[in-house]
């Protein structure tokens, strides 16, 4: 393992480790219901950022694949009674499947086109789920928590240690595929199709592969919110919010490095939940609004962007 | 010369045409170009220079007509698979990956179609090898953004490079140089040649064309008007007709 690689799964270990002992030493549990959504909105922008970053497709599906997961939760829970670790792995293979399809469909659009199709599907998928009434349709849908397993006191904590296992494994693979070259490959395309093609680069296939992981990652990230809510219904699962601040966070965190999406999710998620705590959650859409107009003026390439551009300013001022 | 001594063509072009909207691009062309040979492709703005080299390259498909490329039948290959079997391009407006450094412009080609090379140091050994060829080792790490117009050129012929084609296309990568800068990229051209890679140049430079050819092809309006030594096509009249416009 290289020194960067030991650097990060010790990171990972640590982090792990920290979210564990917040369960067995906290007890309010109105920290662990705020971090869950921010937990999950860093898997949604980590995943989101592979397509949507890496390869410069911007997904508007967000909700489409978030929603999916959570009615696939649901769904297994309902016929089934499936522990949440089925739950989410179906959710994943189902979401993988999804982003195959919508690949194949739409990935030979390219720039806005690509995105419209996006939000296409995700009304398609709504109006369908809406329709279908063994998950509840239009009025939604009530679970029962199934009871919680120790260590933890309570089934909340226990989502929240799950999702920040989809954290760690998302970040896990996005930085495999930054640093790998389907990474340098996805760049290239992003940068010049045509000429990436001329290159060797086999442009379909990455952004397949690409919207197949991004897929399967939001789709995983899904399905414990069902659990979560203990209720489900299409309006809020394909809330077309989740679309708006995953691209929102992604893009103020920077996309060109797999750390922005991680850094835009922690500060716009915390920045969310405090707001929503301390003002009122209609602000939060206009908070977001605000700062994503800043950002785009302000620092295109984000947060990473604009610590890159502070580095080389000092380092040439030092020279 | 070697391209006399092989009769077997690399590159079969057969009745290719090309229609963009209601403008035929190309009308019915066929040629060959033999292996080792360096081919000059000349004619005046728009008579279908580059949308040839972009049905060769897999950018435009082509309906009707066939391209073979060692006695394969490339014309439904995408460009990837084309550039994997070693037809690698320059582009006439330079097309870098901008958001990458020169070394890793190199290391999409090398990562991507060049096969033998395994392990990422002998690809990093190889890139590094290229660039010193094209005087380009000191900007290993500079941003491609950060290029001037004549290491652009270079940089895009170096990437076409990395690929390992056995066929090299480019397209007016001496546009817009200095006559000592044409030179450079003109020996470096050469270099290449003498190491068994066929290269089709497209270029407006006569003297270039003319020092650099075995053979030169002249289009005009999508069709060929001449294809002979580069002093048959100079000496023809419809050629002098087509560039003086008399």
């Amino acid at each position: 393992m290289t020194r960067n690689g030991i650097w990060f799964w010790s990171g990972a270990a640590l982090f792990l480790a920290a979210c564990l002992l917040m369960t067995q030493l906290v007890g309010n549990q109105y920290p662990f219901f705020a971090a869950y959504v921010i937990l999950q909105f860093m898997v949604l922008a980590v995943a989101w950022s592979i397509l949507g970053g890496y390869a410069g497709y911007v997904n508007f599906g967000t909700s489409a694949f978030f929603g999916i997961g959570v009615y696939t939760a649901v769904f297994l829970v309902k016929e089934f009674g499936a522990p949440l670790p089925v739950q989410i792995a179906v959710a994943a293979a189902i979401g993988a499947l999804m982003g195959f399809l919508l690949g194949l469909l739409t990935l030979r659009m390219q720039g806005i086109f690509f995105s419209i199709a996006t939000i296409a599907l995700t009304i398609v998928i709504e109006t369908t789920i809406t329709n279908w009434r063994y998950v509840g349709g239009a009025a939604g849908i009530q679970l029962q928590r199934p009871p919680v397993i120790e260590p933890f006191h309570s089934y909340v904590q226990l989502l929240f240690f799950v999702q920040a296992l989809l954290v760690v494994l998302a970040i896990a693979i996005s930085r495999f595929i930054h640093n790998s070259w389907i990474g340098r490959g996805l760049q290239a395309l992003r940068d010049d199709e045509l000429a990436a093609e001329c290159t060797g680069v086999p442009t379909l296939r990455l952004k397949l592969v690409a919207c197949v992981i991004s897929g399967a990652l939001m789709c995983a990230a899904g399905a414990p919110a069902a659990m979560y809510l203990q209720y489900a219904d299409p309006a809020s699962a394909f809330n077309l919010n989740y679309s708006v601040s995953v691209l929102a966070m992604s893009l103020i965190g920077g996309t060109a490095h797999w750390a922005g999406p991680v850094i835009g999710a922690i500060v716009l998620g915390t920045t969310q939940q405090l707001l929503t705590v301390t003002i009122s959650s209609e602000v939060n859409v206009l908070i977001l609004g605000v700062m994503l107009v800043l950002f785009v003026v302000g620092a295109p390439e984000g947060i990473i962007g604009l610590v890159r551009k502070l580095r080389t300013w000092r380092g040439g001022g030092r020279a | 010369m070697t391209a006399v001594e092989t009769p077997q063509p690399l590159l079969r072009i057969a009745a290719l045409t090309k229609r963009l909207g209601g403008f035929t691009a190309l009308d019915n062309v066929s040629v060959e170009i033999r292996p080792g040979e360096r081919f000059g492709l000349i004619g005046p703005n728009g008579s279908g220079k580059t949308t040839l080299i972009n049905c060769i390259s897999g950018a435009f498909r082509t309906e009707p007509g066939t391209v073979l490329f060692r006695d394969e039948d490339i014309t439904r290959l995408p460009p990837h698979t084309r550039t994997r079997r070693g037809i690698a391009r320059s582009f006439q407006i330079p097309r870098p990956f901008r958001s990458m450094t020169v070394a890793e412009n190199l290391m999409v080609g090398l990562d991507f179609a060049a096969h033998e090379l395994v392990s990422e140091s002998r690809r990093r050994d190889t890139m590094m090898s290229i660039l010193t060829r094209m005087g380009l080792e000191t900007k290993a790490n500079v941003p491609a953004t950060k290029l001037s117009q004549v290491e652009l050129r270079k940089m895009e012929l170096a990437r076409a490079m990395a690929t390992h084609p056995k066929l090299l296309i480019s397209d007016e990568a001496m546009a817009g140089l200095s006559s000592s800068e044409v030179d450079e990229v003109l020996d470096l051209l050469m270099s290449f040649a003498r190491e068994d890679i066929t290269i089709i140049m497209i270029e407006h430079i006569m003297q270039a064309v003319m020092r650099f050819s075995d053979r030169v092809m002249c289009l005009d309006a999508g069709k060929i008007i001449a294809l002979g030594t580069p002093a048959e096509v100079m000496a023809d009249r419809r050629v002098q007709e087509a560039y003086l416009g008399t």
